[in-house]
């Protein structure tokens, strides 16, 4: 088999079972496709060792039959994601040095179902970012490329997104703050789901900020989504907001039907300024459900405008908590201290040279607005906000919406540096259709539905109900069955 | 609310992070860019709604309290910039 790299996770599997590839020759195909997309700076830790040895026990398992789905599977794994004896930084300076003596939930599973680990992948720093330019590795370079310039993956799981759109792996883990992985997902033509809030385990994974994080697989299919999800979600003891619910075989939910569904499309995504090339996607996208035989219905979500001011006054107040954990005591880099300098001057050295500046700015808005005096103003009015954003959502879902169709991104993917000079709030406004969905702990899946003019890719998202990722990615199945993206970036690296 | 480079001084000086004196006013008109984009918060009539506290109606699991890990020194240690005889070691601490 030529460039098994390039097979999906579904494909791979079922050549696997067949004996007709095996997980070693796999595993080997990636690496070689790994080493030689360096240009990318996709992975920033390479484990070819252990990709090895775990695929090896992945042919034995194979061999002796029944062996999971992942089994033999290589994958890249974001820097968020703490993994034993690998450099696990968060693509931070200040993590500098630091190898986890514990596995995340997420790969320990992972791990268990048989898949193998390529190497850890870039990301913005502490996922504060919407283009993979706050990374302390350096900025990720999208595949996709029409000039001579270098595009952005988006962000924050941008190099997870550059690594399976450029088949550098079968598929990546990615987390999702506010857009982290249905961005970078549609800025590279690949398919990213964030689950409900509670279907995976934070356990493990550097945490941004707690009551919006969810990790979630970035692929190169709705189909791979659903194997990979299945086998990264269940109930963990470990994080104390993880749902003891069952996990349903997502993949036997892809039944291509979704007769008399409702799907809602809400006019407050109709924003000011919103590129005609996204409103006609938009439009196809509703066509394409239509002819599949769902039922549209317009709805509304009244609060939608105040979701990105509330994510920043919540995302960051949580950061400035979680992140205070970054002293120089514990792990990581301690600056050099001068003569005289006493613990006050270690704290403040240490993280004013750990620290980018994104993510010093988020520590302070966050100490700003959790201030006394702010707390009241800010932190509690943005979490009354983000309740009636919650009920916008409920009121809809009452009323018989089974899910809901938008664009996932304002744009396609941008230079990289052409938002250096604007405001920090114009590049919050990448996440403007994603946001919501983290403030309401909803599912949200974006799937790659057709390309600009410029030729580069554009995608979709469908958001669903509570814990019915099962339902939501039947959708975008459909979704993706009547696009027909077939579209790959031509290899310049 | 605009932010003045005392407001920033402080606000630096609550998170811990070294700004120096020269870096304030950009740092104090970016934070103010950002509390500005808060603003629109205040547009929102939020009469008679609750903070949310938790996105699933869900409660925290609870976990029955005892030990359940341990003696496990070496590993805690082992990441620390600066650990002797099975501390964290930090600059002496004089009040």
């Amino acid at each position: 088999m030529t460039n098994p790299n390039q097979l999906t996770i579904a494909a791979a599997r079922d050549a696997l079972r067949k004996g007709e590839l095996s997980a070693v020759d796999l595993t080997m195909s990636c690496l070689t496709a790994m080493d030689a997309g360096d240009d990318l700076n996709a992975f920033v830790h390479k484990t070819p060792d252990i990709a090895l040895t775990q695929a090896r026990a992945a042919d034995v398992r194979l061999k002796a039959g029944g062996a999971p789905d992942l089994c033999g599977i290589p994958l890249g794994i974001k820097d968020l994601f703490c993994t034993k004896g690998v450099a696990s930084q968060a693509a931070s300076h200040i993590l500098a040095g630091f190898k986890p003596e514990y596995e995340s939930t997420v790969t320990t599973k992972l791990f268990d179902a048989g898949a193998v680990m390529l190497g850890k992948l870039n990301m913005d720093e502490f996922a504060m970012g919407s283009s993979n330019e706050t990374s302390c590795y350096g900025d990720v370079i999208n595949p996709w490329k029409i000039d001579d310039r270098k595009l952005t993956p988006g962000g924050s799981s941008g190099g997870s997104a550059a690594a399976v759109a450029a088949d550098l792996c079968l598929g990546a883990t990615g987390t999702d703050t506010g857009g982290s992985i249905r961005q970078p997902a549609a800025f590279t033509g690949i398919t990213g789901i964030k689950p409900t809030y509670g279907r995976v385990s934070r356990w493990g994974i550097v945490a941004f900020a707690s009551s919006l994080d969810q990790a979630g697989p970035m692929t190169k299919s709705v189909r791979d989504a659903a194997i990979f999800l299945g086998a990264m979600c269940g109930y963990d003891a470990k994080d104390s907001t993880s749902a003891n619910i069952p996990v349903p075989d997502f993949e036997a939910a892809l039944t291509g039907d979704i007769r008399g569904k409702k799907i809602g499309i809400p006019k407050e995504y109709r924003m000011d300024g919103m590129p005609a090339e996204i409103e006609a996607l938009w439009q196809n996208g509703i066509a394409m459900m239509k002819d599949a035989g769902a039922v549209i219905v317009d709805i509304s979500l009244p609060h939608t405008k105040y979701a990105l001011p509330a994510y920043y006054v919540i995302a960051p107040a949580e950061a400035s908590s979680n992140l205070a954990r970054y002293d120089g005591v514990r792990y990581g880099h301690r600056a050099k201290l001068a003569a005289g300098d006493g613990i006050t001057e270690m704290y403040e050295k240490t993280r004013a040279e750990g620290f980018g500046p994104e993510v010093q700015r988020r520590i302070m808005v966050g100490t700003y607005v959790l201030s006394a005096g702010f707390y009241d103003a800010y932190y509690n009015r943005a979490r009354k906000v983000r309740a009636l954003i919650k009920r916008d959502f409920e009121l809809v879902f009452d009323a018989g919406i089974d899910a809901i169709l938008t664009p996932a991104t304002p744009s396609s993917a941008f230079g990289l540096g052409e938002m250096a000079s604007a405001d920090p709030v114009e590049m919050y406004l990448n996440d403007v259709f994603t946001v919501t969905v983290n403030l309401a702990g909803l599912p949200g899946v974006a799937v790659p539905v057709g390309l600009d003019a410029k030729g580069l890719p554009l995608g979709l998202q469908l958001i669903g109900r509570p814990w019915d990722e099962a339902g939501l990615l039947n959708h975008a199945y459909v979704l993706e069955q009547a696009a027909g993206f077939v579209a790959k970036p031509a290899k310049w690296w | 609310m605009s932010i003045d480079t005392a407001t920033a001084r402080k606000v630096a000086k609550l998170a811990r992070i070294r700004v120096e004196e020269a870096d304030l006013p950009k740092l104090a008109e970016q934070l103010s860019g950002i509390l500005g984009f808060m603003e629109q918060l205040n547009e929102v009539d939020v009469t008679g709604i609750e903070p949310m506290v938790s996105v699933t109606p869900m409660r925290l699991a609870r976990r029955a309290d005892v030990v359940s890990d341990g003696n496990i020194q070496a590993q805690i240690l082992a990441n620390a910039p600066d650990a002797r005889e099975g501390f964290f070691a930090v600059p002496k601490v004089v009040e």
